[in-house]
């Protein structure tokens, strides 16, 4: 495919507010994982929860929308100059040019659980959602895209993307196409997801939440730490930005796959996690070895992390350097795509190559690619990997301009 | 300003046209379980008599057609009678999975356990609130490790469902499986997010013209589309995804022009050649 230009890009996640705190927090291996301590804080785990969000309500004007959710989205989009860079691309190619492609796992669902808890009972003895509660957008799953659409006054294709886990790693796909296709010529991509009831016991009733802070590929890991995140990247057509792109990021390559398996475990042998890094690969024209650095989906699951283990060793040569960020953040969910894309890119511009946090004992099953140190070292490609529900699979490769 | 397609942009990058044709479409409704059913519907036949309840998807074992939530089951039914009016094996396929709001009944499911009593939680209901759930068990049922996605956009939802169909196309994919549909409400959310009844449809598109295949050019403009009417409206309108139905009728009824919903002050003009 021909390389899209990453003009600017922020996450803000347990680790704090804006590429630096993402940055500062991966190099220090200061992790962002606190005991829970979310609504009832019943269940016994560790979650990465984005601080100040309940004393950060939306702006008067944005009331319709107003959800933790939605507040996430805000307080992302205002970090690292990305309102301006959105302006500029909005003046540049017209508003009706630009898509918004934005995923989510469970959108703003926190509200709708939070009108359940609220209930008010009618003349009729009806059970109704309490007057304030009565807002349509926030109860669906575009609430994130129908707020960043109004917040930003984009015009182009808005959608969300709802696959699980690998939502806001799909939609650089689905912008890719959008301007390859000649219907848009940028497109602001990304991923809010934030703490609520139906995914921390959702994951409960399944078994997969650890009561320790997550250890991707430990030996003894025993589940996943919920976290919530948002994050934003901007993408152009790389012609449309001549001569300003000399070392600048680009998105290189996409590939998407099922598992054809089952709703909530991997395929045994990884097949569609290999197909999707190497449709990736195949996309950005790069062999395996080139890749620096790959940022792990590595939930710290025992079945996800062995598996995708297995997927790499059997594509990329021992001397990759791949890791799971999640020790950091915790599993963002449909965030996850946007977060570790730009842990990626952060990869790429610092040379800054994170291992993994938590882990200690590495487990044995595990190839030579998995890395639980940090290491400086200046790369030409990053990729992440981002894998949902429902086999859901997809991988993006990063690199830069010559 | 239109983002009129086919015309060579001021940087000089091409604007291709978005273009497929249409080898299958499914359909299901109350009352009209069929593509052929909603032809003779929107033709001003009377509605067959003793049409199923729900669907009866064939591509999930027997046990799995009765447990499956009911937004999955008119997914994967309608995807299916599409795929078979194409001739193409459901394995072949991307799919594009479209849907406002997913599996209200388990949204609602969800929320009202959660009030009461957290930890009693279904893991499977879980699992099956995801809204990829039938692009899940579509993929799963049909042995299919080609991509899938599962999108929303409100009332746009269709429209921007397709619009990704149509770009899969332009990116390489010979054809694309596209499946729309909507559940009914339930409980106290059915005030709020409003949808009755039961309702999808499904288009195999493929890029190539073929014989004795409609094709459909698509362009969006600044413009607002019209309330959908005709005898499908009047059938399923309540639905949530009742948007789509100007598409469904037009192709029923040969017109060679649909409007589509695509979002604020936005339409998807949708012209049919027809074979």
């Amino acid at each position: 495919m021909p390389p899209l230009a990453i003009s600017a890009y922020t996450a803000t996640t347990a680790l704090g507010r804006g590429r630096e705190a993402q940055a500062d927090a991966l190099r220090a291996r200061r992790g962002g994982l606190r005991r829970n301590d979310f609504a009832d804080a019943a269940l016994d785990t560790w979650i990465g929860r984005v601080d100040g969000l309940e004393q950060a309500p939306l702006p008067e004007h944005f009331a319709r929308w107003e959800c933790r959710n939605n507040r996430l989205a805000w307080l992302a989009l205002q970090q690292d100059g990305l309102l301006d860079a959105i302006a500029g691309v909005r003046e540049r190619f017209g508003a009706e040019r630009v898509a918004l492609v934005l995923g989510t796992s469970t959108a703003s669902i926190g509200e709708t659980e939070a009108a359940y808890a609220g209930l008010e009972r009618d003349a009729d003895g009806r059970s109704r959602f309490a007057p304030g509660m009565r807002r349509p957008i926030v109860h669906t799953p575009h609430s994130l895209g129908d707020f960043v659409q109004h917040a930003t006054g984009l015009r182009g294709p808005c959608v969300t993307v709802a696959t699980a886990c690998s939502s806001s790693a799909k939609v650089f796909a689905q912008a890719a196409r959008l301007i390859a296709a000649g219907v848009a010529d940028a497109a602001l991509v990304g991923g809010v997801d934030t703490l609520c009831g139906s995914v921390l016991y959702g994951f409960n009733s399944l078994g997969l939440v650890s009561t320790q802070a997550c250890r991707p590929f430990d030996v003894a890991r025993d589940g996943l730490s919920l976290g919530e995140a948002g994050g934003f990247a901007l993408l152009e057509r790389s012609t449309a930005r001549k001569g300003r792109d000399h070392g600048a990021l680009q998105l290189r390559g996409y590939g998407e796959s099922s598992d054809a398996h089952h709703m909530s475990t991997p395929h045994p042998e990884g097949l569609g996690a290999r197909l999707a890094m190497a449709d990736a690969l195949a996309r950005a024209g790069i062999d395996a070895a080139q890749v620096g650095y790959l940022n792990l989906h590595g939930t710290a699951t025992p079945a996800n992390d062995a598996v995708e283990a297995r997927a790499v060793s059997a594509l990329f040569p021992d001397t990759l350097h791949a890791s799971s960020t999640k020790g950091w953040t915790g599993h963002t969910l449909g965030a996850a795509g946007i977060v570790e894309s730009i842990f990626a890119l952060i990869a790429l511009q610092d040379g800054l190559l994170p291992g993994m946090l938590n882990s200690s004992a590495a487990d044995p099953a595990c190839g030579p690619q998995i890395r639980f140190d940090n290491v400086d070292r200046v790369i030409t490609h990053a990729m992440n990997n981002s894998f949902g529900f429902g086999g859901n699979n997809c991988s993006l490769v990063f690199g830069r301009s010559a | 300003m239109a983002a009129t397609a086919g015309q060579p942009q001021a940087d000089g990058a091409h604007r291709a046209e978005l273009s497929a044709s249409i080898e299958g479409i499914g359909f299901w409704a109350h009352g009209l379980p069929t593509w052929d059913a909603a032809r003779a519907c929107v033709a001003g036949a009377a509605l067959p008599e003793g049409t199923p309840a729900r669907p009866s998807p064939q591509l999930l074992a027997p046990n799995e057609r009765r447990r499956a939530p009911e937004s999955v089951a008119v997914a994967l039914e309608v995807a299916l009678a599409a795929c078979s009016a194409a001739g193409r094996d459901p394995a072949t396929l991307p799919s594009v999975f479209a849907s406002v709001h997913g599996d209200l009944a388990i949204t609602d499911y969800m929320c009202a356990t959660l009030a009461v009593d957290p930890q009693a939680i279904s893991p499977t209901r879980f699992h099956n609130s995801v809204h990829n759930a039938a692009a899940g068990y579509w993929t799963i049922g049909a042995g299919c490790v080609q991509p899938a996605t599962a999108v929303s956009s409100f009332d746009a939802t269709f429209a921007q469902g397709l619009l990704e169909a149509l770009v899969q196309l332009q990116a390489g994919a010979p054809a694309v499986l596209l499946v729309a549909y909507d559940a009914p409400s339930a409980g106290p959310l059915s005030e709020v997010s409003r949808s009755a009844g039961l309702l999808g449809a499904a288009l195999v598109l493929s890029q190539a013209p073929a014989a004795g295949r409609a094709r459909i050019r698509c362009t969006l403009r600044d413009t607002q589309a019209p309330v959908p009417g005709g005898p499908l409206a009047a059938l399923a309108g309540e639905n949530a995804m009742a948007p789509m139905l100007p598409l469904f009728t037009a192709l029923a009824s040969g017109d060679d022009l649909a409007c589509l919903h695509a979002g604020p002050g936005r339409a998807l003009r949708v012209e049919i050649s027809h074979a």
